[in-house]
């Protein structure tokens, strides 16, 4: 059984809001990347939506790329805010970082 | 002969970078390193003389040579070169001696002072720079010494920095000067464009290629030069300030040498003047009157020095009096016979002020030094220092047979036999009243009962060093006319001088009556006479009192006083305008160009604080800012697709 594209697109579009709505509001910082790697999954299940249903491979090729580049952006990201709070401000809220205030 | 020419102006050069560098480490014996070196250039200037005097009529045609290629852009060629002639070797002799004795006075002269490591960095550079100008061989090189003279001036005229009248009297020489090299530079400009050379070589003998106008232009903008260098009317108002500088200074540059340098010139330049009558009677007009009009003004003044100065400016223009009448030898002449009496009248005069002003200091007398109001009957302290005054005023007065005597009676006879009779007269009034104020000069500093406390104020005789070149001085103030101009017309200077001219100066057609000649001399000894005649009356006799005749005409008195107010008239003609212009551009500076870069300013930063709000430093905000963009993106799609739809 199908699903119809719709309804794919309605839930890539409610996570990706969903996403969006938490890095805009939410203070700590992990949930901020958490959100980040949700809007990347809405992109991810969008992709693979029009791929099955252009029936086109490359869409879902891409996602892979997709991927890679998160799980190497969750390493990189996960390291950066670990050493923040071990050496600069022991605190996970972003609003504390805010050396580049003008 | 031009071998050795290298060391003329590189010795000078040399001792003057040396000391310049290392004086304040080597200190007295930066003195002993100039006089080496301005004695090896003596040396090679008796040389060169010596050369071109053997080479008799043949030195009319000038050794002309290149030390190196100077500066070669496209077919602008300039070589730093040597002209060697009779005019340049009495130039030489005369620069090379004077600074050379006035090198080996200052060591006495400015003994104590502090800056001395200084000064004899200046005076080598002078000395080099004017031999540099003598040399030169092209107008580039002449206009390279003649502001190298300047800048030396300039630099030994405030040589006691700290003192304002002294810095004022430098610039004011500086900015005077400039006026008149204005005039110079454009001149030289002129004679490229038009000759399409620098060379005295190239352009001489084309004199005549282009009109008389042109030339005549040409010519009178030189002289502007000159004027202002030679401090002739209009220009010789810095003259008498720049006797703020050290009297050895005073007596090198002021009086001997760098003044002379317009005579100089113009005597150079003759094979371009002779062709244009114009200027040629400008220049003896000039000449003419700035010799009274000087003299004028030497008659009443109180300070040693600046008698002095106003006197150099009258014989200056006694010498381009010559120049202007044709007897250009004559100007040489006596500017080779004033560099010694002069000399010798500024150096004794330094003597004088040297030690009546340690006199006064140990007495805690507070009174001017330099007034000889304040002096009297010094020849019982100052013997040699009388002595040579006296030997130098009875040859700056053209006493028979003294130096002053031949150079000045040739230009008369000459200005006389050239029919021109109305600055004949002027030479001759000019004459007998500068027999006048040298000897009102004398009577006063030397001379009747002293106008100061003796019993409190003994001034001493200079020390050796100072006294020496006096002496010298002296003795050629005595001689050198005799022995280099007698007989009048054939003597050995004329000779030597002669070729230089030869070709220049038309022929004379008529050898000058001996009769005639003897009578213009008597009648010029009997100028000098009276002149003197007259201060020993006033100021020796006490017969007749100066104050009476004063009074008597104290409207011509404060004219003259005041220096014809001259300087007033400057001032308010053109020193307060151009004060009054620069302060408006002042202002148009500070407020309107200042106002638009500092209103850039002000602008940039304004901006800057409205946008910095911007930058929170909250990561959300951002995100924010990153979103609204997103959504106005597709927002502006959508809508554009509903339009067009």
């Amino acid at each position: 059984m199908d699903v119809p594209l719709n309804y794919a697109l309605a839930l890539a579009a409610v996570l990706f809001v969903t996403g969006l709505a938490g890095v805009i509001l939410r203070r700590n910082i992990l949930i901020i990347f958490m959100s980040v790697e949700l809007m990347l999954n809405a992109v991810n299940l969008q992709l693979l939506a029009f791929s099955r249903y252009f029936g086109n491979v490359n869409g879902q090729i891409f996602v892979f790329f997709v991927l890679v580049v998160a799980a190497a952006e969750a390493a990189v990201g996960l390291a950066i805010i670990v050493s923040l709070v071990r050496h600069y401000k022991d605190s996970l809220m972003a609003d504390d970082f805010n050396l580049l205030k003008g | 002969m031009s071998d050795y020419l290298w060391i003329i102006p590189a010795a000078p050069c040399a001792a003057a970078i040396i000391n310049g560098v290392l004086g304040k480490k080597i200190g007295k014996l930066t003195a002993a390193l100039a006089i080496a070196a301005v004695g090896a250039a003596f040396l090679v200037a008796l040389y060169v003389a010596f050369g071109v005097h053997l080479a008799g009529e043949k030195a009319a045609e000038p050794i002309d040579g290149a030390f190196y290629q100077w500066i070669v852009s496209g077919s602008f060629k300039v070589e730093a070169g040597y002209y060697i002639d009779p005019l340049t070797a009495v130039m030489l002799i005369v620069v090379t001696s004077v600074s050379l004795l006035v090198h080996i006075y200052s060591v006495g002269y400015l003994a104590d002072d502090e800056g001395f490591w200084r000064f004899f960095c200046y005076l080598p550079l002078f000395t080099f720079a004017m031999l540099t100008l003598v040399l030169a061989n092209n107008f580039l090189q002449l206009f390279l010494g003649w502001e190298g003279v300047g800048l030396c001036s300039y630099l030994l005229i405030g040589f006691w920095y700290n003192r304002k009248s002294a810095t004022d009297a430098a610039m004011k020489a500086f900015i005077v000067n400039r006026v008149g090299d204005f005039g110079f530079t454009i001149g030289i400009i002129l004679i490229w464009l038009n000759f399409g050379a620098l060379g005295f070589t190239e352009v001489f003998p084309q004199a005549d290629k282009i009109g008389v106008g042109l030339l005549t232009m040409i010519t009178l903008l030189l002289f502007v030069g000159a004027c202002g260098k030679s401090a002739q009317i209009p220009l010789y108002t810095w003259l008498p300030d720049a006797m703020e500088g050290p009297t050895p200074v005073s007596a090198l540059i002021h009086a001997a040498t760098m003044v002379t340098a317009g005579v100089y010139m113009v005597a150079r330049m003759y094979p371009l003047f002779i062709h244009t009558p114009i200027t040629l009677s400008v220049v003896a007009w000039v000449g003419g009157l700035t010799a009274i009009f000087a003299a004028s003004i030497g008659l009443v003044q109180n300070d040693i020095k600046r008698i002095l100065a106003y006197s150099t400016v009258s014989q200056l223009g006694y010498m381009f009096l010559a120049l202007g009448v044709l007897v250009p030898i004559s100007g040489i002449f006596h500017l080779f016979t004033h560099a010694f009496f002069k000399g010798c009248l500024f150096l004794c005069a330094g003597a004088v002020i040297h030690s009546v002003e340690h006199a006064f200091h140990h007495a805690e007398v507070h009174e001017d030094p330099q007034n000889i109001q304040n002096m009297g009957g010094l020849r019982r302290y100052l013997p040699w220092t009388a002595w040579t005054f006296l030997a130098a005023c009875l040859a700056i007065s053209g006493i028979f047979p003294f130096a002053g005597f031949w150079s000045k009676d040739e230009i008369l006879t000459g200005a006389f036999n050239n029919g021109q009779f109305a600055l004949y007269a002027i030479g001759l009034l000019t004459a007998g009243m500068t027999a006048f104020y040298m000897f009102r000069e004398y009577f006063l500093v030397f001379e009747g009962e002293p106008r100061f406390d003796p019993h409190r104020v003994h001034p001493h005789e200079s020390p050796w060093w100072m006294v020496g070149p006096l002496v010298i001085l002296a003795f050629l103030s005595l001689v050198i006319g005799a022995i280099v101009g007698a007989p009048p017309e054939h003597g050995l200077f004329r000779g030597f001088l002669d070729p230089s001219f030869l070709h220049v100066l038309p022929e004379k057609e008529a050898e000058a009556v001996p009769l005639e000649t003897l009578v213009l001399i008597g009648i010029s000894l009997i100028a000098a006479f009276i002149g003197i005649w007259i201060a020993w009356m006033m100021y020796f006799r006490r017969a007749w009192s100066p104050q009476a005749l004063a009074a008597r005409l104290p409207r011509l008195y404060d004219l003259l006083f005041h220096k014809w107010y001259v300087d007033e008239f400057y001032d308010a003609a053109i020193v307060q305008p151009a004060v009054r212009f620069a302060n408006f551009l002042w202002g148009f500076d500070a407020y309107v160009i200042d106002g638009i870069v500092n209103g850039l300013g002000y602008m940039t930063r304004g901006v800057g604080g409205g946008l910095r709000g911007l930058q929170t430093g909250v990561v959300g905000n951002y995100a924010l800012g990153i979103v609204a963009g997103l959504v106005a993106i597709l927002g502006s799609f959508l809508l554009k697709g509903l339009v067009t739809g």
